[in-house]
């Protein structure tokens, strides 16, 4: 556990590349139909006791509106730091955004949970849109957003 | 050069601006309706009463907003459905839909980023520094032309488009000037240009981990009014650790869920209300009354696009190309030119020419090249200018004074001035005198005298030819058509003629208007629209220079109308008094828009000899409204040449004209026109007092003899002419 939280500290994200202690994940977000503008969604894990660990990704490159994603910005203090490298574009309603990170074996059935804060310009902001256990055997079982999410699951 | 800083981004960003202006402009209704349409909560309403509220109506709710429209909108979950609605603040419950607005939503995209996202955001960037440099140069060129920033709001005259341009603008660039300055800010906020972020709350206090402490009993909220209320976020329903969220005017803190205790809080910081000024003082977004009046100003940029378009295309076709131009220190004749919308480049364009045909080798530039020190083979130079605005250099001519101070000890050129301008403005020919004086003072010998060419006249640039050809032993004929305008053929309708008796045949010209293609309908070009006042060009056989005519007319009284008098000897008035019913000529329509009896109900005191009585008489033709008119006419013989007489009377009875004053000049007690004026000079200063707008058409001797008695009769009032013509209350057209 030392060794994994040693690791957190120094990549500040929670990717491995190239470790044989790694793997693949691919991760399938599926947004409504809200209409509105593209969505913002800040991904990151929590252990067990609920604090924050550290991010996975951020969609959505203006930093400015990073306030929206309310409990992202709450944990890390905004600091865009957490997200440096690990940025992409906003995701347009009803789009499906499907990225693939090599992320450490011992952060599943750990008691880590990946969580989804999304914010819409001139909509409500939806934190926690989707909390999900990360466990070997809940991949590929799909979870529904609140909101803005239709649908996420993560496959291995 | 701020001419060209003011015109090259104009035609480049046109576009772009254009659709920034009107979407701007567009925009700037909504947040208006919204702070009409959004119910204000009573006076003294505090947040945990209004969340109390909207908890009792909506026991899942998780955020209420508050816009700075004041318009409240509450977020919930119920059974697993999201929902939202606008909140009336009285009841807490919902009354209109929370979606946003479509439309809006799509001008604001088209606004700050034509959907390109952050290309596109850059481009609008782009179009708002292009509209800040413009308001900006544009500001500087009004200021020049009205004579200085204490005049910013001085009356203007001119062609139509030049005028409207201005008037558009001096009103519009305050507005144009914060929407483009806060556009650009926001842009650089948006790419992490200027310092943002939104403070965190430094935590104070642990969380309690208990739960259920009523709303009504949190003193924060109880202590904030809604009037302050930005955002209350509730903590999630299953989670004791998590807070309530309150953002305010004045910050952000967190709360207990159980305790009811500010755990923390953090004020906004400085540049937090910065871009919140900013930010409101673009979008009118809690300041919906100046969002609209900046949308207003905003409609003001088509109108600028399309109107300086017209006048750089005008400027454009003025002027020529010269050819064989020499170099400056090898030339024996330097021609100098001083030119604002470009005519008197044609000027010079065409003495270039004649020049050239002489034998001599010029060379012609811009005053502002002015460099004697160069002119080595000089043996002349010859210095045209035109005059901008009240007496002032115009473009091509800045700095020559200075350069004129600046230079060296006088080299033995002679020099000519030649002034071209408007009689009609105080500052006639103002600069060339100014250079005139320049040069006297600094000892240049003088090659001619100053003359002046009253709006572009061909005969007045002719006559200094002659001139000019005397003074250099030349045999020198400057011909100049300054403008080619598109001329239509006229077909004679009728004609009435006075005079004849006693050899001075004057007639009454009525042409048929001639067929107006859509083009020219569209555009107000060629025939399709003018006014009484107005000028035709007569271009008689034999000559190069066009006669020019004051219309009696309008395009609404569906003919042409001219007055002509025969002289003696005279090209074009001889053929025109030849015309009969049938006959045709060839002429073109010239604007004199410095001539016009203008909108208002303002006396009218019209005052004309001979022929001048014409445009006047078309004025008072015109005159359906029935503003009070005074005509005072001068002729020699009440029987021959008393023209109009029918009509004035009519015109008399209809209530066109007030009151009509014949002065005859042979009578039994013959009288001028400012022997009339005299003789009511009480009434005159009276009307004048009252902001009655004089009108003079006619002869230079008479419209000199006006003036005189003008002077005369105001001096007991303190008003002289000079400032009736500067306030614009005082016009002639004189020939």
């Amino acid at each position: 556990m030392k060794s994994l939280l040693a690791t957190l500290a120094l990549t500040t994200a929670l990717t491995l590349p190239g470790l044989a202690m790694a793997r693949p994940v691919s991760m399938t977000t599926t947004l409504n139909n809200y209409g509105g503008d593209g969505a913002y969604l800040a991904l990151y894990v929590t252990d067990a006791s609920g604090a924050y660990v550290g991010s996975l990704w951020m969609a959505g490159g203006k930093s400015k509106y990073y306030e929206h994603l309310t409990d992202w910005y709450r944990a890390t203090g905004g600091d865009t730091a957490q997200v440096n490298g690990i940025t992409g574009a906003s995701v347009g309603a009803g789009r499906t955004f499907e990225i693939t990170l090599d992320l450490a074996d011992a952060l599943f059935d750990a008691g880590y949970t990946l969580h989804i804060d999304a914010a819409v310009e001139d909509m409500r902001d939806s934190p926690n849109e989707v909390a999900i256990p990360l466990t070997t055997s809940g991949a590929g079982t799909p979870v529904n957003g609140r909101r803005y999410v239709a649908q996420f699951a993560y496959d291995m | 050069m701020i001419r060209a800083i003011h015109r090259w981004p104009v035609l480049l960003a046109l576009a772009l601006v254009t659709v920034l202006a009107l979407s701007g402009a567009a925009l700037s209704v909504f947040p208006a309706a919204e702070r009409l349409s959004a119910p204000q909560p009573a006076a003294g309403l505090t947040v945990a009463a209004l969340a109390e509220r909207i908890q009792t109506a909506y026991p899942g709710v998780e955020q209420i907003r508050r816009s700075p429209s004041g318009r409240i909108t509450a977020y919930w979950f119920d059974q697993g459905a999201p929902g939202a609605a606008v909140i009336d603040p009285a009841t807490g419950k919902g009354m209109a839909s929370a979606d946003p607005n479509k439309t809006e939503r799509w001008l604001t995209s088209l606004h700050r980023s034509l959907f390109l996202g952050d290309g596109g955001r850059i481009a609008m960037a782009t179009g708002a520094a292009a509209m800040l440099l413009l308001s900006l140069s544009g500001a500087a060129l009004v200021a020049r032309r009205t004579g200085g920033w204490r005049h910013w709001f001085a009356h203007l005259r001119g062609p139509l488009a030049a005028r409207l341009h201005v008037e558009v603008a001096r009103i519009a660039v305050f507005g144009l000037v914060l929407s483009s300055t806060t556009a650009l800010w926001m842009t650089a906020s948006n790419f992490d240009l200027v310092p943002a972020g939104v403070g965190i709350p430094s935590p104070i206090a642990e969380v309690s981990g208990e739960t259920g402490a009523a709303l009504v009993m949190m003193p924060t909220l109880g202590g904030t009014p809604v009037a302050e209320l930005r955002e209350l976020s509730f903590p999630y329903p299953d989670d004791a650790r998590d807070v309530f969220t309150l953002k305010t005017d004045r910050g952000i803190g967190y709360l207990d869920q159980g305790t009811g205790a500010l755990l923390g809080w953090s004020d906004m910081t400085g540049w937090e209300r910065v871009s919140e000024t900013i930010y409101m003082l673009h979008t009118g977004q809690g300041a919906a009354t100046l969002g609209l009046v900046l949308g207003l100003m905003a409609l003001g940029v088509p109108i600028m696009g399309a109107t300086g378009a017209l006048i750089w295309l005008a400027g454009r076709r003025g002027r020529p190309r010269i050819r064989g131009n020499q170099s400056a220190a090898r030339a024996d004749t330097i021609l100098l030119v001083g030119s604002e919308g470009g005519s008197t480049w044609g000027f010079a364009a065409t003495l270039h020419a004649a020049l050239m045909d002489a034998g001599q080798s010029v060379h012609v530039g811009p005053m502002s090249g002015f460099a004697p020190e160069r002119y080595t083979g000089a043996k002349r130079i010859i210095v045209l200018a035109a005059t901008y605005g009240d007496g002032v250099a115009p473009a091509s001519a800045k700095g020559f004074l200075d350069r004129m101070k600046a230079a060296g000890r006088a080299p033995r050129v002679p020099m000519a001035v030649l002034g071209f301008g408007d009689r009609s403005f105080p500052a006639y020919c103002g600069f060339a005198h100014a250079v005139v004086a320049a040069v006297q003072a600094k000892g240049w010998p003088e090659l001619m005298p100053l003359d002046r060419v009253d709006r572009q006249s061909p005969q007045d640039f002719a006559r200094w030819g002659q001139a000019l050809g005397e003074a250099l032993g030349l045999d020198l004929k400057l011909s100049h058509q300054p403008i080619v305008p598109k001329a239509g053929k006229l077909t004679l309708v009728s004609r009435r003629d006075y005079g004849a008796e006693v050899q001075a045949l004057t007639t009454i010209l009525r042409f048929a208007l001639p067929p107006v293609s859509l083009w020219q309908w569209l555009t107000g070009t060629g025939f399709a629209r003018f006014k009484a006042g107005d000028l035709i060009g007569v271009m008689p056989q034999g000559s190069a220079v066009p006669r020019l005519y004051s219309l009696a007319s309008s395009c609404l009284d569906g003919f042409i109308e001219i007055v002509v008098k025969k002289h003696p000897g005279g090209l074009c008035s001889g053929l025109l008094t030849a015309l009969e019913p049938g006959d045709s000529v060839t002429a073109f329509l010239r604007r004199n828009p410095g001539f016009r009896p203008g909108r208002g109900s303002a006396p009218l005191i019209l005052i004309g000899a001979g022929t001048g009585i014409g445009p006047l008489a078309g004025f008072v033709r015109d005159n359906k409204r029935h503003r009070p008119v005074h005509l005072f006419f001068g002729m020699r013989h009440e029987d021959s040449d008393f023209l109009y007489r029918e009509e004035l009377f009519d015109w008399q009875d209809t209530g066109h004209l007030s009151r009509l004053v014949p002065a005859v000049s042979r009578a039994a007690r013959p009288e001028y026109v400012q022997d009339a004026l005299r003789r009511d000079g009480g009434q005159i200063a009276a009307l004048i007092g009252a902001g009655a707008r004089v009108m003079v058409c006619g002869g230079r001797d008479m419209a000199s003899g006006v003036a005189d008695a003008l002077a005369e009769i105001l001096a007991p009032t303190g008003l002289t002419p000079a400032v009736l013509k500067s306030e614009g209350r005082y016009v002639e057209d004189v020939y």
